[in-house]
């Protein structure tokens, strides 16, 4: 026996959870399979920030899309989601990262994200506890923080209120129209959405996603200690580095008090200790920026998996390989944030609506064409 | 009130409170009647272990944040807040 769905959506983390929703309030029926915890994977694990990033036009297209779609769901998230609108400091050293300060501004203008640049005074007033003198920074008010596992949980409940059924199971195998679980089960899908990060590659091995280990520590509550995330202007740069371990200062206030410090991107580590070489020298350059960070209390450090893509854009849309087949998986450390402009794109795609934003940047085919070239 | 041959005073949440010494900071804030934190959602808290390990009777001590006041002895002139 087996029953047949319009999407059976594989993973719940918050971009499954999205596509969830989003299919469900489509008047879809929709089946979600989880094998582990709703939020359970990469959700769980990192920082949970609603940002605008600019390594591309296509990621900047995203991000902001993405913003816009949190923003207007805002108003609806419970308390338990955390939902902040702390804004971002982009944190400049010298003159030289003020120069980049102004061509980020000029860059986020273009794209009709609104902008302040602070010089080293403005940055002292508005973050007391960092390092004097720095040269400025980058305002970006719309920026916003969340608890990602508890907004997985609101947006999962949503698709189950509008009809969605939840599988608490494994999956076996996922083609061809027909999504198998663990015990044996066959769910017949029009259409399935596999959204399972990097357990993507489990189903459909030739997936071009690898895990990218980062670390997290997270302080008892200092309440005003910072009062945005901040981060480092060089943090691209760091965070981009492909080709070797690196750290960059990021830290956040949370809703509670809490401060949560980042953040470090590995590849090839793929066990989930604590790296004590990694922490120290990401605890350092928080030091560097935050002196007094060293006197508060951590209560907590791990790590996670990002899924990460080459190009470092997500994978969105159909696997030309099976036609049943759809992917939103890939987003690196940006699925907070982009779960929701993924799941529009994604659904609107399916449904042959126009998009919002190009779907093309983000197409899975990018991969498979060069895999058949080869 | 009789007056303790060692005592010592210090202020909770600005109330002057004179104890015994050897009287842990935990003790002088029941005596004040004032909780040691406030839990995320507001919820008053006190201790609940008396010996360093439950983590609820965090206050602040003389500016310091998230010290466990059971573990603390008072001193003259300690400033004690809650957290």
């Amino acid at each position: 026996m087996s029953e047949s769905w319009d999407v059976v959506v594989v993973g719940a983390g918050i971009v499954g959870a999205a596509c969830a929703l989003e299919c469900a309030s489509r008047g879809m029926r929709t089946a979600v399979i989880e094998g582990r915890g709703i939020g359970s994977g990469a959700t769980a694990a990192g920082m949970g920030h609603i940002v605008v990033m600019d390594d591309s036009p296509a990621q900047l297209a995203l991000t902001h899309y993405s913003q816009t779609l949190w923003q207007e769901l805002s108003k609806s998230l419970p308390a338990d989601v955390e939902y902040e609108r702390c804004g971002t400091l982009w944190v400049a050293c010298d003159e030289e990262e003020m120069q980049e300060v102004r061509h980020k501004s000029a860059v986020y203008a273009a794209a009709g994200v609104a902008t302040e640049i602070l010089d080293g005074q403005m940055l002292a007033e508005a973050e007391p506890h960092l390092r004097k003198p720095l040269a400025g920074a980058l305002l970006v008010p719309s920026d916003a923080v969340l608890y990602p596992p508890c907004a997985a949980g609101y947006l999962m409940r949503e698709a189950l209120r509008l009809g969605a059924q939840l599988f608490t199971r494994k999956v076996h195998s996922a083609k061809a129209g027909v999504v198998r679980l663990d015990d044996g089960t066959e769910l017949r899908a029009t259409r399935i959405v596999i959204a399972s990060g990097a357990d993507a590659c489990d189903l459909i091995p030739e997936l071009p996603i690898r895990k990218r280990k980062g670390h997290l520590v997270i302080t008892d509550r200092y309440p005003g200690f910072v009062r945005h995330q901040l981060v480092e202007l060089g943090y691209l740069k760091s965070a981009h580095s492909v080709t070797s371990d690196s750290v960059a200062f990021n830290v956040q206030p949370r809703k509670t008090g809490q401060i949560l410090i980042g953040s470090s991107r590995q590849f090839g580590a793929e066990t989930p200790e604590v790296n004590d070489r990694i922490l120290a020298s990401m605890v350092e350059r928080a030091q560097w920026y935050i002196p007094e960070i060293g006197g508060l209390s951590a209560i907590r450090i791990w790590t996670g998996f990002r899924a990460a893509t080459p190009d470092k854009l997500p994978l969105i849309g159909p696997w030309p390989e099976d036609e049943s087949l759809f992917l939103a998986a890939g987003h690196e450390g940006l699925g907070i944030t982009t779960s929701l402009g993924t799941a529009r794109l994604l659904v609107d795609h399916m449904m042959g609506t126009k998009t919002r934003i190009p779907i093309e940047p983000y197409m899975p085919v990018r991969f498979a064409r060069s895999v058949a070239d080869a | 009130m009789h007056e303790l041959a060692n005592s010592v005073t210090l202020t909770v949440n600005d109330i002057s409170v004179t104890v015994a010494a050897g009287t842990t900071v935990a003790a002088a804030m029941l005596i004040a009647g004032v909780s040691t934190r406030r839990s995320v959602i507001g919820e008053p808290r006190g201790p609940l272990c008396g010996m360093g390990i439950c983590f609820e009777c965090r206050a602040t001590i003389d500016g310091v944040p998230h010290q466990k006041s059971c573990q603390i002895l008072c001193a003259d002139g300690m400033m004690v807040r809650t957290l």
